[in-house]
C-alpha cells in the first residue's frame, strides 16, 4: 500500500471557543473546504470516514454538502485515537477499490458544547464492556482525561526521575510554535516555564498548562489514489504508512493493570507498523506531529517511536530536541496545546502543509512527516511523504 | 475486614479436601433396635394407614434417619466428618443454614429388632457462591445405614447451603442519612461479587476455579486458561501504592477536592484502583504500605479505600 494513496486536500473552519454554529454545519464547511483545496467537487466523493465519537453521521454530511451516493463509510473507535485511523480506513478503501475519493472529517463544539474534560457520571451508566471498565475508576472520582493521564505521569516521574519542568518544556515549546501560527488560538501568546510551574493544579502532577485547550472547530481531509492526486490542484502528501494499534491488556485511558505504566505499548504497536510499512527509520523523519492532549505523553511517544531511548525524553527536551531548530521539531503548528484541540485531525492537516511547503512555521526539506493520534487509548499513526 | 476472613476460601477448601479424604466414617450404632412403638408413632404422625408395617413387623423406609438420630445430648464418639466442616463454616461467618437437597435410596425394608449403624462420607464443598440468601458454600454428604456389620439397607445424599447472613457494615440510620452517591458503578454478573463483597467488608479478587489464576479487574474468562468457572478469594487487605494522583479540578460530583486516587499493588499479585484516605496529601508516596478500609457512600454502595498501614 506504500505510496499508492495520498492526502489530496485539507480543509478546516476557524478554531474558536464558541463557533456559534452547529456541529453539522462545521463538518460540512470543513468537507467543502477540503474538496475545494483538492480541486474536487462533492460529486467526486464516494466515501466518508469519521470518529465513532463524532455526532455528524456520514449521510447527514453527504446531504449537506451535496455528496451523492456513497460506496464506503466507516467509523473509527477510541476517541482521539481515531485520528490517523480515519486516513488508514480511507486509504484501504481507495487501495482496494471500495471507493475512489474518501473524505475524513472531525467536527465538534468541544468548548461551547459537550466538554470532554468535565466529569460525566454517565460513563458508568450502563454495564457495557466500557461502562464496566470505567466502573473500576469512576466511583473513586477518577473520571477526567487529565486524571487518567496523571496516573501514568506520576509513575513516569518516579521511575525515570522526570520532573514537572520536563513536562513543562513541552507546553512551552508548543506555545512558542503556536505564537507564530496565525491559525492557532494561542497565536502571539507564548508562555515561560515559570508560568507553566505557576499555573494551578488540575490533577497533580499536571498543571493547567500541561493540559491542552478545548476548542470548537472542524477539519477534513481528502484521500484518493496517488495517481489521481498527482493530477489535482495540490501536490500530494503520499501515504507511506498508516496503522492502528492496541496493546495487550488495553483499556480506554486506564491501562493500569499491565506493565510498569511508564510507556504506551499501543503506540509501540503503531510505530513498529509504520516503520515496517514505510521502510523508513526515525532518522528519515524531518518533523513529527505527536498527539499532545497532555504533555507527559509527548515524552512517552518520543520513546515508543524510537526517537530516543527509554527514560531519555527529558534529556531530549532539555536539549531543545522538539523545537523548530531541534533534532526533531514536534508540532510546528503548536499542537493541540497551542493551535487547537480538534481531536488530532488538525495535526494531520499540518503534516500535509509541511509536505507541501505551505505551513506557517515551515521547516526546510521536509520529505517525511510522522503523525500520531490519541494517547492512552487504542491509537493510530501515519507517515506522509513528499515522494 | 476481619482477620478470619483472610484466606478463608483456601482454609475451607483445604478442610473440605481433608474431610473428603477421610472417606466413609462409621458412627455409633443406634441406641435402640428398630421397634414397634416408634413405628406406631411415625405412622400416626404421617397419617400412613398402610397395615403392612405393623402386621408384618416392617419399618417404613422413610424412617431410615429416625433410628440413628443422636437425640439432644450426643457424645463425642458421634462426631462425623460433616461436623468439623460445619464448625469451620460457622467460624468464617457462614452461620446461616438451609437444606437444599435430600435423596434417599432404599435397598430393602428393615425389620423390627434389627440394629442399624450409620456411616457418613463427606462428598464435597462448592463455593463461595452468591445466592439470594447471601454468599455461601454448598456442603454435600452421604449417609449409609448398615444392618449388622456390612449390609447396607438405606442411603441418603444430603446437601445444605451454609450462608453468610447479610451484614450491615455501619448502623442503618447512618447510611440512611447519606444522600444518593452520584458515581455508581455499572454492575453485571461478571462483577457483582466484587461489589457485594465490598458491602460485606471483603476485598474479593476473582480466582479461576480451574487453574487458580487471580484477576482484577474481573471478567468472564480466566486470562490464563480461558475457563469460565470462576470463584473468588478474599484478599489479605494490604497493598503498596504503585502510583497516584491528586484531583483538584474540575469539581467531581459527590466528592470534595482535593482527593487522592491511587493504583494499589496487592501482595496477591493484582492491582486495584482506590482512594487513599486518612493521610495528609503531602505524605502520600509511591511505595507506601496501605491497608484497605471500607467507606459507605450511600445505602447502596460501599467502596474499598486505602489508608496508611498501621495508622
Amino acid at each position: 500500500m506504500k505510496g499508492k494513496t495520498a492526502v489530496a486536500g485539507i480543509g478546516a473552519t476557524e478554531f474558536s471557543k464558541r463557533s456559534g454554529r452547529s456541529e453539522l454545519r462545521l463538518a460540512a464547511e470543513a468537507v467543502l473546504a477540503a474538496l475545494d483545496d483538492a480541486g474536487l467537487s462533492p460529486a467526486d466523493v464516494d466515501g466518508l470516514v469519521t470518529y465513532t465519537q463524532d455526532t455528524n453521521q456520514e449521510i447527514a454530511v453527504a446531504r449537506e454538502t451535496g455528496i451523492g451516493e456513497l460506496t464506503f463509510f466507516s467509523r473509527v473507535e477510541y476517541g482521539g485515537g481515531a485520528a490517523c485511523g480515519t486516513v488508514a480506513h480511507a486509504a484501504m478503501a481507495v487501495a482496494t477499490g471500495a471507493a475512489r475519493t474518501v473524505v475524513c472529517y472531525r467536527a465538534f463544539n468541544e468548548r461551547s458544547g459537550h466538554r470532554f474534560g468535565r466529569p460525566n457520571a454517565d460513563l458508568t451508566g450502563r454495564p457495557t464492556s466500557q461502562g464496566l471498565e470505567m466502573s473500576w475508576h469512576v466511583p473513586y472520582g477518577l473520571m477526567t482525561p487529565a486524571a487518567w493521564v496523571a496516573m501514568f505521569a506520576r509513575r513516569y516521574m518516579h521511575v525515570h526521575g522526570a520532573t514537572s519542568e520536563d513536562f513543562g518544556r513541552v507546553a512551552v515549546a508548543m506555545r512558542r510554535h503556536a505564537a507564530t501560527n496565525p491559525a492557532a488560538w494561542f497565536h502571539g501568546r507564548p508562555i515561560t516555564l515559570a508560568e507553566h510551574q505557576a499555573s494551578r493544579w488540575i490533577v497533580e502532577p499536571l498543571h493547567l498548562l500541561d493540559c491542552c485547550q478545548e476548542s470548537d472547530g472542524a477539519v477534513a481531509l481528502v484521500v484518493t489514489s496517488a495517481e489521481r492526486a498527482r493530477d489535482l490542484r495540490r501536490s500530494p502528501a503520499l501515504i507511506s504508512a498508516a496503522a492502528q494499534g492496541a496493546g495487550a491488556g488495553q483499556m480506554m485511558m486506564t491501562s493500569y493493570y499491565r506493565d510498569d505504566l511508564t510507556g504506551l505499548p499501543e503506540m509501540s504497536v503503531v510505530g513498529r507498523r509504520l516503520w515496517e510499512l514505510s521502510g523508513l527509520t526515525p532518522a528519515d523523519i524531518q518533523t513529527a506531529i505527536l498527539y499532545d492532549h497532555f504533555t507527559p505523553f509527548v515524552l512517552t511517544q518520543l520513546e515508543e517511536l524510537g526517537f530516543c531511548g527509554r527514560g531519555e525524553a527529558p534529556g531530549f527536551l532539555a536539549d531543545g530536541g522538539i523545537e523548530l531548530d531541534g533534532r526533531l521539531p514536534v508540532n510546528p503548528h503548536g499542537g493541540q496545546l497551542g493551535e487547537a484541540y480538534i481531536h488530532g485531525m488538525n495535526g494531520i492537516a499540518e503534516a500535509v502543509r509541511q509536505i507541501r511547503g505551505t505551513a506557517a512555521n515551515q521547516l526546510p526539506g521536509v520529505e517525511n512527516v510522522l503523525v500520531t493520534a490519541g494517547t492512552g487509548v487504542p491509537t493510530s499513526g501515519l507517515i506522509l511523504s513528499a515522494s | 475486614m476481619t482477620g478470619s476472613a483472610k484466606n478463608a476460601d483456601e482454609e475451607l477448601r483445604e478442610l473440605a479436601a481433608k474431610q473428603v479424604a477421610l472417606g466413609e466414617v462409621r458412627g455409633a450404632p443406634a441406641a435402640d433396635p428398630v421397634n414397634v412403638p416408634m413405628i406406631r408413632h411415625w405412622l400416626a404422625a404421617m397419617g400412613d394407614e398402610n397395615p403392612v408395617y405393623l402386621e408384618q413387623g416392617l419399618a417404613p423406609p422413610t424412617m431410615a434417619q429416625v433410628w440413628t438420630m443422636p437425640g439432644l445430648s450426643r457424645g463425642p464418639k458421634e462426631r462425623s466428618p460433616v461436623d468439623d466442616m460445619m464448625t469451620a463454616l460457622n467460624g468464617h461467618g457462614y452461620t446461616g443454614v438451609v437444606a437444599t437437597n435430600c435423596e434417599q435410596t432404599y435397598h430393602r425394608y428393615v425389620r423390627v429388632g434389627e440394629l442399624l449403624t450409620p456411616a457418613t462420607r463427606f462428598s464435597g464443598l462448592a463455593g463461595p457462591k452468591r445466592t439470594a440468601l447471601g454468599v455461601g458454600y454448598f456442603a454435600t454428604w452421604h449417609i449409609t445405614w448398615y444392618s449388622g456389620d456390612d449390609e447396607p439397607v438405606a442411603e441418603m445424599m444430603f446437601r445444605v447451603l451454609k450462608f453468610r447472613p447479610p451484614q450491615k457494615t455501619e448502623p442503618q440510620e447512618q447510611a440512611a442519612e447519606l444522600p444518593p452517591y452520584p458515581l455508581q458503578p455499572a454492575v453485571n454478573q461478571d462483577t457483582a461479587f466484587f461489589w457485594d463483597g465490598a458491602g460485606q467488608g471483603e476485598l474479593r479478587i476473582q480466582s479461576c476455579a480451574d487453574c487458580g489464576e487471580l484477576r482484577h479487574p474481573p471478567g468472564p474468562l480466566c486470562p490464563r486458561c480461558r475457563s469460565a468457572e470462576r470463584t473468588h478469594r478474599v484478599a489479605s487487605g494490604t497493598g503498596t501504592l504503585f502510583s497516584y494522583v491528586v484531583h483538584h479540578h474540575p469539581p467531581v460530583p459527590g466528592r470534595e477536592t482535593p482527593f487522592v486516587v491511587g493504583v494499589v499493588e496487592l501482595p496477591e499479585g493484582v492491582r486495584i484502583v482506590g482512594n487513599v484516605v486518612d493521610c495528609p496529601i503531602e505524605e502520600v508516596r509511591i511505595g507506601m504500605p496501605l491497608r484497605v478500609t471500607y467507606r459507605r457512600m450511600d445505602d447502596r454502595l460501599v467502596l474499598p479505600m486505602w489508608a496508611p498501614e498501621g495508622r
